[in-house]
Parts: structure tokens; C-alpha cells; sequence
């Protein structure tokens, strides 16, 4: 701490820091544009200028860039000074000669932190004659829109895309006022967290094109906190509706987890909730006309006279509908919809996280790890913001040389001119990933062979943890040396999770972390699905149980919670289940291939629409809010499964409440939220901001007279503009706002320190306790793989656009697909006689035809494996570790890559 | 030899275009260094750095196209378009201005009838502005591919053209 | 030893036959760099030049040995270090370093492996802009020269000391010549400035050590070596030590460089050397360090070629090479062609440089076409302060803001003249 003077009030400020970052954390209003907290300083953009006093005496000051200039102890500073108010106006006024005026059509105004600081400076009357220089924009890809003529060249889009986020194909081009923010040429931008430019980006250049279709200003979106359920790591968002359609996703700040950024499934992912396939009526076979009661009614029968009701639940539906499920079915015929392989995965992990004795760390501590070997991952597809956290986190070594050389960390371009100094970070998988540039080493093997590994790493690190025979000699050295990066590191890191669907990985990796010597050491998962883990604490019976129970008989009557099940079992085995039972009643928000099979089919609420609890990959337990009400008769699916009679819970958070009494493991879930269940019943809080427009107009087409605004018995929020936001908790706002502050920069406001905590506490409840003891060595080590002439094995890799369920029915993600292809070894394709683009057959054992593919080289794919995209319905028949036969297919024919959806 | 212009083999770049840029990284600690002379080679052998060039020697110093974009339309001297067989680059800076560059460059673009940056019919010439060529004491001055022209007067074409 | 009094000029000789490797031997070449390596420990150089007192002739005046002796030695010496001599010059008005380059290029490569000696650097780069074709020329023949005498490369004259030296020439911006923009061309980036601290001598190229130094000051090292502290005190006639090149171009009888000693009148360059204004023309006023240093007027005539007395006077000694402004030409003409050079030199990083200089270019047209308001005289000024020393993010824009500023004060008449009379003077530019 440093005691600072500024405009003669006297502050404690963090020692170390640079003023911009002071003086916001102390509330002080001071422009800026090119600091950004993520990223540090730039020094380009000369908003944030003060005046600096050499000492008591000194009248006249000297003017400095705040984001530049270390804190001192006993410094005095003056924001207020006229020189430096008045710079700051005509540094404005600079960036003006230049910028359109084009406010009203441009999709930032409202939320545009270059409006906001153009306020804030005075700067109102323009004296600048001259024209203005003009650009060419280009096709950015379906996500963002280009507008350059907005440009104020802060620099921020290219420190985020390419130096934060690693993508080279996004750079500045040009010189003097004509520098450029694009790329070579025209084309969809590469990286995988291309949307966050959307809220780097100052001003109207970088905007959210899914959003744009259907626009609408910030001031008149529906707003709620939100989680996103594209994968295991819950960060935090918050969508927007307008007129009962989402429009758009953004970032809504987590201290602990996503901090500012998203990546582009999670942000662009969102528009299945608008889709075509959404499930808006109950549906009975056979029946045309069918409404809520007439289906709630056979909903009741159907238990009523069933002879046993079997619920099979979901790791995408929330803690509270899988309970509810339970309650409903009994536990025993409580089912958990995983199969087999996943399902004893997963129970692995919870084994390994609650009682390993080894901390799972947020994304932020991940930040801080100075040593990461990654088993099995290729996180930037299965996690993709935990890859962006490990991109950070290599950079630890090169802060550490700053440290020595007294250049303050918030100097990010001195720290990244001190060279590629990195690091360790190591990744074992079963071919290249997209952190391998950033790798110190890598190694590619079928699973097995990534687990023997990892064992071998753990022996190295700990002569008493199993070791396995056989392994070469390249695989022993350099098992040693990621031993030894290691054991020097003092906050280590061991990265795992679901992809190479194999237990021994976990254990391997679980064997790692136990043997490394270091006190600070963390161990971290990804799983399959948002709610994986939290489905997984709650003890359900795995899937072919469930296709038993019925096959034998002992249940004629099943309810299927927010699970396709052909995702996750073989055509014939669903088919055989859905037919035998009797009778199939499905809750859901998509059509898919099992709602098709349903005898009653009950429309569900999406995670905008609904209220929930769901445990991240960290078993971290979040709540997520209704953004608008569903339209009826679509319901949650926890109150689809509460409203018939025998049920005892009312409301939502008496659901939670059973669950979290249910299980000990879960129960913190009532805290997943920051003091939501006390403040139901006194001042909502709106989810409408006090700009709101048109509520008297927006139904005026159907009815003259306003209706009045749907009633929300379940959160702390209305559905409305009335309200109270003084005294909400940060991590409670739905939409992040300040006086004088519109744009998303608002955040500095409602933070502990610019970059760091909510104030009160970033939000959700953390289930796992660190407990002292230990699990003992695994030493299951599995034999290495060998490939067998003339057979491949299945390997399922997932692709942040290909491989996730509700995604993959969002239109603008499904231009970012990748090819339809399948991965072979470059020696392998040579010995089939195939080059790339050729189709191959694929075949079982028996050699009965199943799909066929144009074939992708993939140099580091290891001989005997054949990589498709995993969860994409155009592969269904291959299943993970299946094995097949190759043949060259006749090119003539054309591939079937039209497969049934 | 003469290096084909139209038809280039690996990579898009000539053998000896590669052989030259790959001894210019010998001279520093990291490849990309070697990219401004990278480009100064495509030039010395195609006179300008089409986008397929640019793409190629992208790769060959492991960079992005775009990377090695924003280092090209940093730079002055390199050309992201065709010009002539000799570039003619007159200085406009202070000296030079004060002593008459603009009638000199006139006079250059009349003769050859072109405007700045054009190629002339012939192909063999292109006129641009460049900044002061540090022989102010013989201003004005004008480069004329690698030779400079010093004292230039009123008789610019003569001078330069030799006509 | 004849010229004892020009050392860096005493091999030039007046029919521009360049000096060859003999040539520079026989008038003591190599001598200060035998010295050094056979008989001087790195840190006694670095005194030895401290105690000369030379200052940077790049422009800015930094003590060469206080910067030398930056370098931080105590921690790794495995590391590399890194020398750079700064022949970038593309300062407008500026034609010195060009001169010693191609007619004496041993002198430069002699200065190069001293000063890496003295701070240990192991590379050296000589930062050459790409029009000087003769110069690079007669550099690589130098230093193949070097090389075989053993000047150059390992074990310099049987000594521990080794050195390699990299001939790079840039692609073209004046920017490039900034010091710490130069470190990333070097790297193959784009040319913007690095924020300072951390200053080059810490983390400089790839984040190394790196000392930079203009091509001048590097040739006054090897005579400070040769001759002595003593001996390179006795040469100037002003406060600050040594001998500098002089030049002056416009309407002067005979535009050219002269070696001089500090401290010499600016009258005496301007009338003796230079032999006054040609017949016809008067003078006006003089840019006396090159284009991004004030005006000054007749009245300054007597100021001398001292960092300090330029600076009283108003100006700076920048790079000590005169741009004559004479009577037929417009003063705000020429600073129109000034500020259309830094605009369009600027790097675009930082806002006041990159939107503010095209701004001045528009007031500037506007007020020569006729266009112009008397307000446009306030936003010009505003501008200048604007674009101040410490408000950008380097030396470029407060550099532009020179001859701006001091042609406000100075010919503000001549402004007001246009804004007046509303006539449109079609503007040559
Ligand atoms: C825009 C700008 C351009 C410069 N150009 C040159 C140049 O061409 N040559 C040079 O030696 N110094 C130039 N300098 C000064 C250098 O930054 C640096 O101060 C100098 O090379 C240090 O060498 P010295 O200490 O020997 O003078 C320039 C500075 C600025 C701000
Ligand atoms: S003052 Fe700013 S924009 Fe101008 S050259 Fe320097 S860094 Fe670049
Ligand atoms: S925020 Fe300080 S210079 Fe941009």
C-alpha cells in the first residue's frame, strides 16, 4: 500500500500499480481507452493525462499519462487540474476529426465507451474542418462486423487478438492516420475468441453481427445474470431479449472465472434459443390440438397407471430439474443419461476432486500456475476460456524476469519484448492442439498411451507411484524432463477432463498431482457438459441400466429430462429401449431424434427463459436467471416436473433447498446466488433498465391497452424497469451501467480493483472443501496401444463449433463448422493409397459399410487412430474407441455427408 | 540468369529469392527479423511484392500473411504494387521543395507521361516523392534507381534521362 | 599527424576518393581500438570517454559514456549485448552521417568495435536507410577489410574480445531513426516506439542489452582513444567538447559540411562557410538543427553552435545541420512542406501525433488557400502545445511542433497576410 495525494485528498492506493488503474479503483472518474485491466498499459491512446507534482512545493506539475506512471509513495497528483482537463478534451477532439458522426446508426451507441468519455471530457463543439479519412471494410466472418471509418486506432483489438488471445491473422496494417485493424483479406477471423473485439473494441468497430439481424440498443434489452451452458466451465454472461427473442450474449464480469472475456461458442452459441426446432407446444402422439392442462394431465395418468416410472436425467438441465426428476421417479429409478464409459468417468473425477486432497482451481488461479502439463486435452476445444487462461499463465516466466528487471507488470509490451521467454507448459494428447505454439513440449498418443504416460511423469516424480514397463526411450526422457520442470515449479498445474473418455488419464493425471512436491499445487478437470459434474455428485445409475430396466420389464414408463439419448448410446440399443417402453414422455427444449419418439412431449424452458443451479468444472455451484418468461404454455422443466400433485415444492428455491439437504456434497447450493431467496418477497430488481422504451407500444399491434408486466415468483427479479438497484450486489446486476459510464467499461465501477473481486464477492458457492488426506496411487497402467493391420480406432475429437449439442443448432456457429472429414496419419493414408480429399470407406470389423468421408492429413495423429469431430450427428454410427476398416472409396460416388440429423 | 517473373516455382518464390532470405536470418536471433529484408529481395528480383509473394515468404518466416502485411504497409520502400524497371525517387523535403522539387517532378512525370506512382508506357520507369535524400547542400536531388542525382536544375530530363 | 584539429574529417578529401583501409591506417586507424583491447579494461573506455565529455550527435546530446555506462554488467555476462550505430538519418536537412559513411567508413567500424567493447556487446548492427546505396557499399567493403585485418570478428586483434557486425538497411521512415522504434525494425516489426522505461541499455534488442548510438558520435570514439582525453578537451571553443560537422543548405553561396569545433558562432558557419546568402537573397531565418528544431532569426547570429546557447537562444543544436529560410520564401509554405513530412512520417500510435499532425496539415492548406480563419492561428498554437514534449508517446510530434511554434512567433505576420488578403494562393503542395 502507498499513501497518494490526488486533488488534495489523501488515498491508499496498491503499491506497484500504475495511477490509470489507481485512480478507477479508487471510483475516480478518468478517461481512457487503450489500458485495458486485462492487458495493461499501451501508453497510445493519451487519454488518461494528469498532472503529476515533483513534490509539496511544485505548483505548476507536469503532464503525465496516468496508465504509464508506477504509484509513489507520497505522490501527488491532480486529475482536476484545467491543463490536464483540458488536454484530455482536446485529445478528444483529435479522435473526432477522424470519427464519423454517425451515433445514431451505429450499434455501439448507447453502450459506447468513446460516447461515454467524449461526455465525460467536455469536448461538444467541433472546430475541425477538414474531411474526414475514409476506409474499406471487410467480411469478418459471421460474427463481427467491420465498420474502420470508426476506428480511434487505440490498438486494443490487436493487443486482445493477437497478443492476448494468440491469433495472428487479425493486424495493424498501414501507418500515420491511415493504420488499418483487419486482416490480409477478407475471411472469417480465426481465433476462437473473436467476439470479445465486441467489447475490447471502444467505439462501433468491432460489433456482434448475430446480434445485429435483430438489434436492439442496450437500453432496451431484458437483462438477467446468466451462466453459459456451452461447456463444463460456467462463465458467466449475460444475454439480452427483446420482444420474447434472445439477441445477443455478452460478457458479464466473473473475478474468479471468465474475468472480461468469452470465448465464440459461448458468446455466439446462444441462437437455438431462437430456433426454428424449439419445442413451443406439448405434443401427444396422435393428437393434433393439445394444451398444457390436456398434457399435464396425461402427464399425471401416465405416472399414475404406470407400473414403474423410470427419469432418466441431464447434464445440461439444472441441479434442481435432475432433483425434481429424482423426487419424482424415487431415487432407485433415478437414471443419470450417461453412458457407461462417461458415466464411470465422471464418477472418477468426483472420487478424485472431493476426496484427492488436491485443489481444482478457478481460471483465475489457473492464470497464476508457473508449470502445466495438460493429459489428454485439447482445451481450447473441449474448455475453450480455460485455454485462454493457459495462454496467460505461460507468461508467468517472462513476469517473473520483469519482476527482476523493475519493469511493473502492467508494462505488457516491455514484458512480451523481453522474448518468448515462457513457461513451462507441456501437453500430452492424441494429436496437435491449439496451445501447442505456446508449448514447451508436446507428446501425441491414442489414450492409453497418454495415460501410461502420465504415470511414467508421476513414477519420475515419486519412485513409490506406480510405473509402467516398456516405454521408449524418447517417452522416458521426456517424461523426465516434464518431471523436472515440475517439481521446480511452485504452483503447478495438471489439466484433464473427458475427451480421451478414459479412466486411466484421470488416474494418471490424479498420480501426477499427488506426486509433485510442491505445496500449491492444483489439479483441474473438463467435463463434457455445464452441468456434468453437478449431475454426477447426485449418485444417479448409469444409462444401460435404465435401457435394462425396462428391456426386463421392470418399469414400463420412463421420463427423459433434456437428453437425446441417441447422443449417447447406439441407434439400435435407443431404438430397442424407446420401443419396449411403453410409454415415453420427453422434456425438452429442441427437437431432436428422441423427442421424435416421444408419447408426450413437453416444451421446456432454455437457460434464458428459466432458473437453475449448475456446478462448473471446478465444482463450483452458480445460479442462472430467467432473462424473460417463457412464452406459454413452455415451462421450465423443473415446474413441468413440480406442478402435478404429489409434488411438495412451490417455488424454485425450495427446490434448491431439498437438493442441497438431498446431498451433502451439494449442500452449498443454496448459496449458489448472493442473498437471492431473502429479497424475493421486498424490492425486485429490474431487469429493464430505467431506459427502457416502448413498453406502452411494443404489444400495441395486438392490444391497445399495456399489458401489465408478467409476475416472477421465482428470483429476486421483475420483469420490468421498476425497482431497486442501489444496494444489489455487483455479481447480482443484470446489466452492468454507472453514471457516466454506458459501455461495459461501467465494470470498473462495481469492482474490489480495476481487474480484481466483485465488491461483495464475485458470485457462486465452491462444493469442495480442501480436505487433508489423500486417495492412494493409482496403478492401473494400461498396456501401450499397438495398432492392429488393417485397423483403425475411433477417435472423437471435440471442435469448439462441431461438438456441442445446443450450439450446433445456432445458425451463425454452423458456418464455422469445420470440415466434414475424417483424420488420418499421413503414413496411414500413404499405406490406404488415399490423399487428402479422397473419400475413404468406412467399415466395421466385419466389414459392413457404415459412412463415408473425404480424408484430412493430420501429421500428428499417431498411426493406427482415425480422428472425426466428436458429437457431430454426421458420424453417429462411430462411437469412441470403436474399431473399423478403411477402403479407398470410389471417388465417383459422392461422400454421404448429408447423414440424418 | 534472369529470374522469371511470371512463373514462380516452389512457394511461389524463385530458388535463389529463398536461398537469399534464408541467409538473411541468419543475421538475427528470431526468423521474423529477417522479414523487411525478406521483402527487399522480392523486390530486388520482382521489382514489387505481389500478395502471392507476400503469402509465401509469410510462410517461409513462419509469420501470418497479415503480420507480414503490417510490416509491408508500414514501410515506405515496399512496393504492394508494380512500378517500373527504375524507380525514380525525387526528394520533397524542405531543401529540396525550397529549390524546386515540384517542377522537377513535374517535368520527370511530363516527359514520361505519367502521374506519381504510375508506370510509364514503357514499364521502364515510375516517379514517386521520397523523403529528403540527406544531400540537402546539393538540392535538389533525385535518386534515380540507386544512383543519385545531385544538383538537379531545370534540365531534369537531360539530366537524368541523358536525352 | 596532419588536421590534428578536424580528426573526423581528416581523411575526406576534397575530390571525394574515399578512404581505403591503407589510407585510414596511415593517419592512425585502428590505433584507439588496439589501444583499448590490448591495454584498456571495458570500464576504463567507458571513462575515458566519460571524461572526453562527448554527447550524441543523433540529436538529443546524451552523455555517450553515462549511457555506456548503463549497461548492466554484474548480472549473466553469457548474455548477448547488442551495438547499434544509428545511420538512419532521414531528418530533413540532415546530411552528415552520409558524408563520414562514404568517404571513411573505417572510422565508423573502428568507433562500432570500441563501444562494443566497452559495454561487452558481442553483435553489433549498423542501422543503415535504404537509399544510401553508396554507403552500404563502401560499409560491406570495410568491413570485409576489417574481418581480414583481424579488426573484426573472433579474437579481435588477438584479444578475448570478439564482435560480429551486421550491415542492416531499413525499408524507409524517418520514425525508424527513434531510437527505441528502431530496436523493433531491427526485429522485423512494425516501427512504433517502445515505451521508456525500460530503457534500450536494459532490454533493448529482443530484450537484450542494447546501446544505440548516431554514426557521428561513434566516430568521434576512436580518436578520443588515439589522441587522449586531454587532447579531445582541447579542440572546442564552447562548453561542450570536441569537434562536430556543421552544414547548412538553401540559398546559402556554398550549401555544405564543415567540421568545426564546438562552440563555434552560428554567424561564422552561416557567412564564412557557407559564404553567406546567394546574391539576391537575404536571410530570414534558419532551422539550425535540422527540420524538427525552432526558427531562429538574423538577431541569433551570434548565438554559438553550443547545446546549452542553442537552447537558450530558443532552439535546439540537433543534428547541427542549418536549413536556411531566405527571404522569397514563404515561411508558411515551409512549414507546410515540414509538417506534411512528420504527418505522413508519424508511426500512428499515439493520438496527438497521428490525428493532430494531419490536422495542422489541413489548417496549414487552408490558411495558404485563402480558407483560413484568424481561429485556425489559435487551434495552430494549440496544437503545438498539445503536441508538446511529454504528451506524446516520443520525440516525433514535439519535434514537428518546433518549427511550428517558433514560425507562429516569429512570421505570424505572414500568416495573418493570408488569412487577410483571402486570396486564394493555389498551394504548390
Ligand atoms: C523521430 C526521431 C528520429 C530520429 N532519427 C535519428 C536518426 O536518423 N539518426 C540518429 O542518429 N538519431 C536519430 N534520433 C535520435 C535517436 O533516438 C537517439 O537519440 C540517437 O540515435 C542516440 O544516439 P546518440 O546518443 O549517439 O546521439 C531520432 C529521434 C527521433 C525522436
Ligand atoms: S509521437 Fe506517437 S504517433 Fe508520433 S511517431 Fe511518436 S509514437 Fe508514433
Ligand atoms: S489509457 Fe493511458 S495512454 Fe491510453
Amino acid at each position: 500500500m502507498a499513501r497518494i495525494e490526488i486533488d488534495g485528498q489523501s488515498y491508499d492506493v496498491q503499491d506497484g500499480d500504475n495511477l490509470l488503474s489507481s485512480c478507477l479503483s479508487l471510483g475516480l472518474d478518468l478517461p481512457y481507452f487503450c489500458w485495458h485491466p486485462a492487458m495493461g498499459s499501451a501508453g497510445a491512446c493519451r487519454q488518461c493525462a494528469i498532472i503529476q507534482y515533483k513534490d509539496a512545493e511544485d505548483q505548476r506539475g507536469r503532464l503525465v499519462m496516468a496508465c504509464m506512471t508506477p504509484v509513489k509513495e507520497a505522490m501527488r497528483i491532480s486529475i482536476d487540474a484545467e491543463q490536464a482537463r483540458q488536454f484530455r478534451s482536446d485529445n478528444i477532439e483529435l479522435l473526432m476529426t477522424n470519427h464519423p458522426h454517425d451515433c445514431p446508426v451505429c450499434e455501439e451507441g448507447g453502450e459506447c465507451h468513446l460516447q461515454d468519455m467524449t461526455v465525460m471530457t467536455g469536448h461538444t463543439f467541433r472546430r475541425y474542418r477538414g474531411r474526414k479519412r475514409t476506409h474499406n471494410n471487410q467480411n469478418l466472418g459471421p460474427f463481427i462486423n467491420h465498420e474502420m471509418n470508426r476506428c480511434i486506432a487505440c490498438y486494443r483489438c490487436v493487443r486482445f487478438y493477437d497478443e492476448y488471445a494468440g491469433g495472428k491473422d487479425l493486424q495493424v496494417l498501414g501507418m500515420h492516420n491511415n493504420v488499418y485493424f483487419g486482416r490480409f483479406e477478407d475471411g472469417a477471423l480465426e481465433n476462437e475468441f473473436s467476439g470479445n473485439l465486441v467489447e475490447v473494441c471502444p467505439t462501433g468497430v468491432f460489433t456482434d453481427k448475430t446480434f445485429s439481424a435483430r438489434y436492439t440498443r442496450k437500453w432496451d434489452l431484458q437483462t438477467a445474470p446468466s451462466i453459459c451452458i456451452h461447456c463444463s466451465l460456467g462463465c458467466n454472461t449475460a444475454p439480452g431479449e427483446r420482444y420474447g427473442e434472445l439477441r445477443r450474449i455478452i460478457n458479464r464480469y466473473h473475478g474468479e472465472i471468465n474475468g472480461y472475456f468469452l470465448c465464440d461458442r459461448g458468446r455466439f452459441g446462444y441462437g437455438f434459443v431462437n430456433s426454428q426446432k424449439r419445442i413451443v407446444m406439448p405434443g401427444i402422439k396422435g393428437q393434433t390440438e393439445t394444451t398444457a392442462e390436456i398434457a399435464e394431465n396425461h402427464f399425471r395418468n401416465l405416472l399414475k397407471y404406470a407400473k414403474s416410472v423410470i427419469g432418466i436425467g441431464s447434464p445440461r438441465a439444472s441441479l434442481e430439474a435432475n432433483f425434481a426428476l429424482r423426487s419424482l421417479v424415487g431415487e432407485a429409478n433415478f437414471f443419470l443419461g450417461l453412458e457407461d464409459a462417461e458415466h464411470t468417468l465422471l464418477n472418477a473425477i468426483v472420487e478424485i476432486l472431493f476426496n484427492g486432497g488436491i485443489r481444482s482451481p478457478s481460471l483465475r488461479e489457473t492464470e497464476q500456475a508457473d508449470a502445466v502439463l495438460i493429459m489428454g486435452e485439447d482445451v481450447t476445444h473441449s474448455a475453450p476460456r480455460l485455454a485462454l487462461s493457459l495462454r496467460q499463465a505461460v507468461r508467468n516466466a517472462s513476469f517473473d524476469m520483469a519482476h527482476k528487471m523493475h519493469i511493473p507488470l502492467w508494462q505488457d509490451a516491455a514484458i512480451r519484448q523481453l522474448g518468448p521467454i515462457r513457461s513451462p507448459l507441456f501437453i500430452a494428447s492424441i494429436c496437435s492442439t491449439r496451445l501447442d505454439d505456446v508449448a514447451t513440449g508436446t507428446y501425441q498418443g491414442s489414450p492409453d498411451d497418454i495415460a501410461r504416460f502420465g504415470f511414467a511423469i508421476a513414477h519420475c516424480l515419486d519412485e513409490s507411484a506406480a510405473e509402467p514397463v516398456d516405454l521408449s526411450e524418447d517417452e522416458k526422457s521426456l517424461a523426465r524432463s516434464i518431471a523436472k520442470a515440475l517439481k521446480q515449479a511452485q504452483r503447478p498445474l495438471i489439466v484433464s477432463g473427458t475427451s480421451c473418455l478414459s479412466v486411466a488419464v484421470i488416474q494418471a493425471a490424479y498420480n501426477v498431482a499427488k506426486a509433485l512436491p510442491a505445496q500449491d499445487k492444483q489439479l483441474t478437470f473438463t467435463l463434457p457438459e455445464c452441468n456434468s459434474l453437478g449431475l454426477a455428485i447426485m449418485n444417479g445409475r448409469p444409462l444401460q441400466q435404465a435401457f435394462d430396466s425396462i428391456n426386463d420389464g421392470l418399469a414400463d414408463t420412463v421420463v427423459i429430462l433434456e437428453n437425446d439419448l441417441y447422443r449417447r448410446a447406439s441407434h439400435q440399443s435407443v431404438d430397442g429401449f424407446l420401443e419396449k417402453a411403453a410409454h415415453v414422455v420427453v422434456i425438452d427444449n429442441l427437437e431432436n431424434q428422441t423427442v421424435g419418439r416421444a408419447e408426450l412431449v413437453l416444451p421446456a424452458a432454455t437457460f434464458a427463459e428459466s432458473e437453475g443451479t449448475l456446478v462448473n468444472n471446478e465444482g463450483r455451484a452458480q445460479r442462472y436467471f430467467p432473462v424473460y418468461p417463457a412464452a406459454d404454455p413452455i415451462r421450465g422443466s423443473w415446474q413441468w416436473l413440480t406442478r402435478l400433485e404429489n409434488s411438495q415444492w412451490r417455488h424454485h428455491h425450495a427446490l434448491t433447498a431439498a437438493c442441497a439437504s438431498a446431498f451433502p456434497y451439494l449442500a452449498a447450493i443454496v448459496h449458489a446466488a448472493p442473498q437471492t431467496d431473502n429479497i424475493i418477497k421486498g424490492s425486485k430488481i429490474p431487469r429493464q433498465p430505467h431506459r427502457y422504451s416502448g413498453r406502452t407500444a411494443m404489444h400495441a399491434n395486438i392490444k391497445v391497452s399495456e399489458p401489465g408486466q408478467p409476475q416472477d415468483m421465482e428470483t429476486p427479479f421483475a420483469f420490468s424497469m421498476e425497482g431497486a438497484m442501489a444496494h444489489v450486489q455487483p455479481a447480482l446486476l443484470p446489466v452492468i451501467w454507472a453514471p457516466g459510464w454506458n459501455s461495459n467499461q461501467a465494470i470498473n465501477k462495481f469492482q474490489q480493483e480495476t481487474g480484481g473481486h466483485l465488491r461483495d464477492g464475485d458470485a457462486g458457492a465452491r462444493l469442495i472443501k480442501p480436505s487433508g488426506s489423500h486417495l492412494p496411487w493409482f496403478g492401473h497402467i494400461p498396456p501401450a496401444f499397438e495398432p492392429e493391420p488393417g485397423l483403425w480406432r475411433i477417435m472423437s475429437l471435440p471442435h469448439i463449433f462441431g461438438s456441442e449439442e445446443l450450439s450446433l443448432q445456432s445458425t451463425p456457429l454452423a458456418e464455422r463448422l469445420p470440415d466434414l472429414c475424417v483424420l488420418l496419419n499421413p503414413q496411414d493414408a500413404e499405406s490406404l493409397g488415399v490423399d487428402p480429399g479422397d473419400p475413404i470407406e468406412i467399415c466395421d470389423p466385419a466389414r459392413n459399410f457404415l459412412l463415408k468421408f473425404p480424408v484430412n492429413i493430420e501429421k500428428t495423429l499417431p498411426r493406427g487412430l482415425l480422428g472425426i469431430t466428436a458429437g457431430r450427428p454426421e458420424f453417429q454410427p462411430l462411437k469412441f474407441l470403436d474399431q473399423v476398416t478403411l477402403n479407398k472409396a470410389n471417388p465417383e460416388q459422392q461422400p454421404n455427408s448429408e447423414a440424418p440429423l | 540468369m534472369k529470374e522469371p517473373i511470371e512463373k514462380p516455382d516452389f512457394e511461389g518464390l524463385s530458388l535463389a529469392e529463398i536461398r537469399e532470405i534464408k541467409a538473411g536470418m541468419s543475421h538475427y536471433e528470431d526468423k521474423t527479423a529477417a522479414s523487411i529484408e525478406a521483402l527487399k529481395i522480392i523486390q530486388k528480383h520482382r521489382r514489387w511484392v505481389s500478395d502471392e509473394c507476400l503469402v509465401a515468404v509469410a510462410e517461409l518466416l513462419e509469420m501470418s500473411s497479415a503480420q507480414l502485411e503490417g510490416v509491408a504497409t508500414f514501410y515506405n520502400l515496399i512496393y504492394r504494387q508494380p512500378v517500373g524497371k527504375t524507380v525514380i525517387h525525387y526528394c520533397n523535403s524542405v531543401t529540396c521543395w525550397m529549390l524546386g522539387a515540384e517542377d522537377i517532378s513535374e517535368r520527370l512525370c511530363r516527359y514520361l507521361n505519367v502521374e506519381l506512382g504510375e508506370i510509364s508506357a514503357d514499364g521502364e520507369y515510375t516517379v514517386l516523392p521520397i523523403v529528403c535524400l540527406g544531400a540537402c547542400d546539393h538540392a535538389p536531388v533525385v535518386l534515380v534507381g540507386d544512383k543519385l542525382k545531385l544538383d538537379v536544375t531545370e534540365n531534369a530530363v537531360n539530366e537524368i534521362f541523358g536525352r | 599527424m596532419e588536421n590534428m584539429d578536424k580528426p573526423l574529417t581528416k581523411n575526406i578529401r576534397p575530390d571525394r576518393v574515399f578512404a581505403t583501409l591503407a589510407d585510414y591506417e596511415s593517419t592512425g586507424g585502428y590505433q584507439g581500438l588496439r589501444k583499448a583491447v590490448t591495454q584498456l579494461q571495458p570500464k576504463d573506455v567507458q571513462q575515458w570517454v566519460k571524461d572526453a565529455g562527448l554527447r550524441g550527435r543523433g540529436g538529443a546530446g546524451f552523455g555517450t559514456g553515462l549511457k555506456w555506462s548503463m549497461v548492466p554488467v554484474d548480472d549473466d555476462s553469457s548474455q548477448t549485448r547488442y551495438l547499434i550505430a544509428n545511420a538512419d538519418e532521414m531528418e530533413p536537412g540532415t546530411f552528415k552521417d552520409r558524408l563520414l559513411m562514404e568517404q571513411d567508413p573505417h572510422q565508423l567500424i573502428e568507433g562500432i568495435i570500441i563501444a562494443a567493447y566497452a559495454v561487452q556487446a558481442s553483435i553489433a548492427y549498423i542501422f543503415l536507410r535504404s537509399e544510401y546505396h553508396l554507403a552500404a557499399l563502401r560499409l560491406e567493403t570495410a568491413l570485409r577489410g576489417a574481418r581480414a585485418k583481424g579488426y573484426l570478428g573472433e579474437h579481435i586483434l588477438n584479444s578475448e574480445f570478439s564482435l560480429e557486425i551486421h550491415l542492416h538497411t531499413s525499408a524507409g521512415r524517418y520514425i525508424c531513426g527513434e531510437e527505441t522504434a528502431l530496436l523493433n525494425a531491427l526485429e522485423g516489426k512494425r516501427a512504433t516506439p517502445r515505451a521508456k522505461p525500460p530503457f534500450a541499455v536494459v532490454s533493448g534488442l529482443w530484450g537484450r542489452p542494447t546501446v544505440i548510438n548516431n554514426v557521428e558520435t561513434l566516430c568521434n570514439v576512436p580518436h578520443i582513444l588515439n589522441y587522449g582525453v586531454e587532447w579531445y578537451r582541447g579542440l572546442s571553443m564552447g562548453a561542450d567538447q570536441g569537434t562536430k560537422l556543421f552544414g547548412a543548405s538553401g540559398r546559402i553561396k556554398h550549401p555544405g559540411l564543415w567540421e568545426l569545433p564546438m562552440g563555434v558562432p552560428i554567424r561564422e558557419i552561416i557567412e564564412e562557410h557557407a559564404g553567406g546568402m546567394q546574391d539576391g537573397y537575404k536571410l530570414r531565418g534558419f532551422l539550425p538543427g535540422g527540420a524538427s528544431t525552432d526558427f531562429l532569426l538574423p538577431e541569433h547570429l551570434d548565438v554559438v553552435m553550443d547545446y546549452e546557447a542553442v537552447a537558450k537562444a530558443g532552439s535546439r543544436m540537433g543534428t547541427g545541420t542549418m536549413i536556411i529560410l531566405d527571404d522569397r520564401t514563404c515561411p508558411v509554405q515551409m512549414v507546410l512542406n515540414l509538417e506534411q513530412f512528420f504527418a505522413q512520417e508519424s508511426c500512428g500510435w499515439c493520438t496527438p501525433c497521428r490525428d493532430g499532425l494531419p490536422w495542422t496539415v489541413t489548417l496549414l492548406k487552408d490558411i495558404i488557400a485563402g480558407r483560413g480563419r484568424l481561429e485556425d492561428l489559435d487551434i495552430l498554437s494549440g496544437l503545438t502545445r498539445m503536441l508538446g514534449p511529454g504528451n506524446t508517446f516520443c520525440a516525433l510530434a514535439p519535434g514537428a511542433m518546433e518549427p511550428l511554434q517558433s514560425a507562429l512567433k516569429y512570421f505570424r505576420k505572414d500568416f495573418e497576410r493570408y488569412i487577410a488578403e483571402d486570396n486564394a494562393v493555389v498551394e504548390s503542395a
